[in-house]
């Protein structure tokens, strides 16, 4: 048992690269290896080619136009260059003011601490316990200086799906430039920006089975928003981010994209059924709790706490299966996931969680066997906690009062 | 016969590169920052990557921090340097590649001032005019180790010293320099160097900057805080990993490099002088593998549009402003005749070049040249 791989319900964290997404990116690296900025022979226009029709691709899968889609490194470059661009571009017309979630993904968060910085402010709204923003405290969030609002399609953490559509119409009324952090939501939920009231929209390869280090930023045309390029050089992607680009990368994301186009309806019902099927099997043990709302929330995504579980010990336990306590971005460090913490989960509650997140290539198999394993792992466990034994007892634990030591 | 003759604007992945990479294109798919198996395996990969990257430079591992190319590499160094000063003067070379030249003139909305330092006309810094620029409070000195379009190398310990003389942090561009001549962060004595990957046989998406661990630099990427806090998003493990491969084999491979690259630049610049060839910056010190020409009263797009027809892939000054149409700023800085400049080709070679293609190309040369020409005359 110790000697196979674990099963990989980390979906969240990174997918694998669809071999289909593979095969199309090997001759990008081999054969046809042109930089697809030089103009003067057939090597770079084959790779400027190839970019292009990558381009639309991406384009096509979220109902942009190609000259709306600028390439990147990945969701964090397109996350940093939508809100220091944006707010930088605006801020003398628009003001200093800056709106997203404490639920935001890291370089959402992180980028708005930098311009604060700058002396830009910025309101973290709290989002309710079910983990969706209400929209009357977004409106009221709203000042006469708010440049920028970010607010993420999908949770990374909980999986849940914010009210785009209600939230763009609120920037809209109030003139706030509308940023949205779309990297776990591609493939995921349809997403049609002819329609949506956004202007930026962040994506990433990686997380639709597509190769790291590839992203894209959407920035609208009509009506047009501008941003400041963070990155200066030979003027790509006409002048909003300089860097050759990666060609077998941009390949990959486009065939990613086409893929995720064509199969995420059928994808999607066939992985909402594995995650019924896993969320049945866990609820048979007691004391768990569902984090985040169950019907607003991607069918890949379960995250849940199992209480009276110590936390590490519980990541140790379930070696046979490849999940995450958190984010995988912080889950480096064992802060509790600021995520739960902004739900009002307790310490012990957000340390006892599990992200769950089922993809592509997950079985029925996987899915039962996680379920027995976590069977038998929480059952140990919990009889090794005097909590739950305080618990059994009949004593309400939040009323104890632990003598200091 | 066609010849790829483009190696500085991008060189083919090296097979062994390739089979480094493959792994962990499909396979082994983990985000570097999971603590899981899938995480750690990708973890251990990128470190490995790092210490070939270090030991390729001759600096320790914890000095690297990777980026998504040169060009990010160039704009976190000077943004990341520079925000923690107080704002005084950026020096850049007039011949440096645009993304270090721009970051420095957008610096300009935050109260630096940025200045262009001399080169003289076969590109070389003109060291006077550095010293001269010195004299006011200086941030940052930029200048890059090997011109991308002549290939002249600068002596970047020499500037370096005249830059900590004067207090100002030194910054060097070495990514047409990696895989090409010896590169020694120590021996350079700056503070931070940009190399990419894609110039020396790895994948396109990766390049690193390497750091005088003492200063202090402000991210250009804010998020999860991987590379220490220094460079945000999820690591792209199969380009570190083919990034790593290929500093590996750039090194062993040197000495043979710059053999066999200097011995096809003879040949071709033998040949180009029996066509009366200007030949820009061929005095000093050059990358072995570069070649940056011209024919006077002959129109270089129409050159090379010529060249590309007969099979050989050459470049009409650098790739990033070669759809520009404007002559190239290295060689106006070096004092070229914008007429001459405006009809220059750059030939650069790799390990995959022969002997028999340079002769092929310079025969396909002469036979478009005298075309040309004829067509000159005939319009005169």
């Amino acid at each position: 048992m110790s000697d196979r791989q674990p099963i990989y319900l980390d979906y969240s964290a990174t997918t694998p690269v669809d071999p289909r997404v593979a095969e199309v990116m090997i001759p990008y690296l081999c054969e046809h290896y042109g930089n697809p900025a030089s103009r003067s022979h057939p090597y770079g226009w084959t790779a400027e080619k190839a970019v292009e029709n990558a381009r639309e691709e991406v384009a096509k899968l979220v109902g942009a136009d190609p000259r709306e889609i600028v390439w990147t490194s990945g969701a964090t470059e397109s996350n940093n260059l939508a809100i220091k661009g944006a707010a930088n571009f605006y801020a003398s017309t628009k003001g200093k003011h800056i709106i997203t979630i404490a639920t935001e993904h890291k370089a959402v968060i992180d980028a708005v601490r930098e311009l604060e910085r700058q002396g830009f402010t910025a309101t973290y709204l709290e989002p309710e316990p079910n983990g969706l923003v209400d929209l009357a405290k977004f409106k009221a969030a709203i000042q006469p200086d708010t440049v920028l609002a970010s607010v993420m399609m999908v949770n990374n953490e909980i999986g849940v799906i914010q009210d785009i559509t209600a939230i763009g119409n609120i920037c809209r009324e109030a003139g706030v430039i509308f940023h949205v952090d779309a990297a776990q939501a591609t493939g995921k939920v349809v997403i049609d920006l002819e329609n949506l009231p956004v202007d930026l929209m962040s994506f990433s390869a990686h997380k639709t089975y597509g190769p790291k280090g590839i992203g894209a930023l959407y920035v609208r045309r009509k009506p047009r928003i501008r941003i400041e390029a963070q990155m200066h050089g030979g003027g790509h992607e006409r002048g909003m981010r300089s860097g050759t680009l990666a060609t077998h990368q941009c390949v990959g994301m486009g065939e990613a994209f086409r893929l995720a186009r064509l199969e995420m309806a059928a994808e999607n019902e066939r992985i909402r059924m594995l995650r019924d099927r896993l969320l049945a099997g866990l609820q048979g043990i007691e004391e768990t709790y569902v984090n985040g709302d169950l019907e607003h929330r991607i069918p890949h995504n379960l995250n849940i706490s199992f209480n009276y579980v110590e936390g590490e010990s519980l990541i140790m336990a379930v070696k046979g299966i490849a999940v995450s306590s958190g984010s995988a971005c912080t889950s480096a460090s064992l802060e509790p996931s600021y995520v739960l913490r902004a739900l009002g989960r307790s310490d012990e509650l957000a340390h006892s969680s599990i992200r769950f997140s089922i993809g592509r290539f997950t079985t029925k198999e996987d899915v039962d066997y996680t379920i027995d394993l976590m069977k038998s792992k929480i059952e140990k466990l919990i009889e090794l906690s005097p909590l739950w034994e305080m618990f059994k007892d009949g004593i309400d634990i939040s009323k104890v009062e632990w003598a200091a030591h | 016969m066609s010849a790829y003759l483009d190696h500085n604007s991008t060189t083919a992945l090296k097979t062994e590169v390739l089979e480094a990479m493959l792994p962990f294109m499909v396979h082994q798919h983990g985000n570097a920052t999971s603590q899981h198996s899938f995480g750690r395996t990708a973890r251990a990969a990128v470190e490995h990557a790092r210490e070939q990257v270090a030991a390729a430079v001759g600096a320790y591992a914890n000095q690297i921090v990777f980026t998504a190319s040169g060009t990010e590499a160039n704009n976190f160094a000077m943004r990341g340097i520079c925000s923690h000063l107080e704002p005084a003067q950026i020096l850049t070379s007039s011949i440096e590649h645009p993304c270090v030249s721009r970051p420095a003139l957008a610096m300009q909305t935050c109260g630096y001032k940025a200045h262009n330092i001399k080169v003289d006309s076969n590109c070389d810094i003109n060291m006077t005019h550095l010293q001269k620029l010195l004299a006011a409070p200086t941030n940052l000195v930029s200048v890059m180790l090997a011109n991308n379009e002549t290939g002249v190398i600068q002596d970047i310990t020499e500037i370096a010293e005249m830059a900590r003389a004067h207090k100002a942090f030194m910054h060097t561009d070495a990514v047409q320099a990696l895989g090409k001549i010896p590169v020694d962060f120590f021996a350079l004595n700056v503070h931070a160097m940009t190399i990419s990957s894609h110039k020396i046989g790895g994948p396109l998406g990766a390049g690193a900057l390497v750091l005088d661990k003492r200063i202090d630099i402000q991210p250009l990427l804010y998020g999860g805080g991987q590379e220490r806090g220094l460079r945000s998003g999820t690591e792209n493990v199969a380009a570190i990993v083919g990034f790593g491969a290929a500093c590996e084999l750039a090194v062993s491979n040197l000495t043979a490099f710059d053999v066999h690259a200097e011995n096809l630049r003879q040949h071709l610049e033998i040949g180009l002088g029996k066509l009366n060839a200007v030949i820009f910056g061929h005095h000093g010190l050059r990358i072995p593998n570069t070649s940056f020409f011209a024919f006077k009263n002959l129109d270089g797009e129409t050159l090379v549009t010529a060249l590309d027809k007969a099979g050989f892939a050459v470049a009409s000054g650098s790739a990033c402003s070669s759809d520009s149409g404007e002559p190239s700023h290295v060689l106006l800085a070096m004092g070229v005749d914008e007429d001459l400049a405006k009809g220059a080709v750059r030939v650069s070679f790799g390990m995959t070049n022969t002997l028999d293609q340079v002769q092929h190309f310079l025969k396909a040369l002469e036979h478009e040249v005298a075309r040309l020409r004829n067509l000159t005359a005939m319009a005169a």
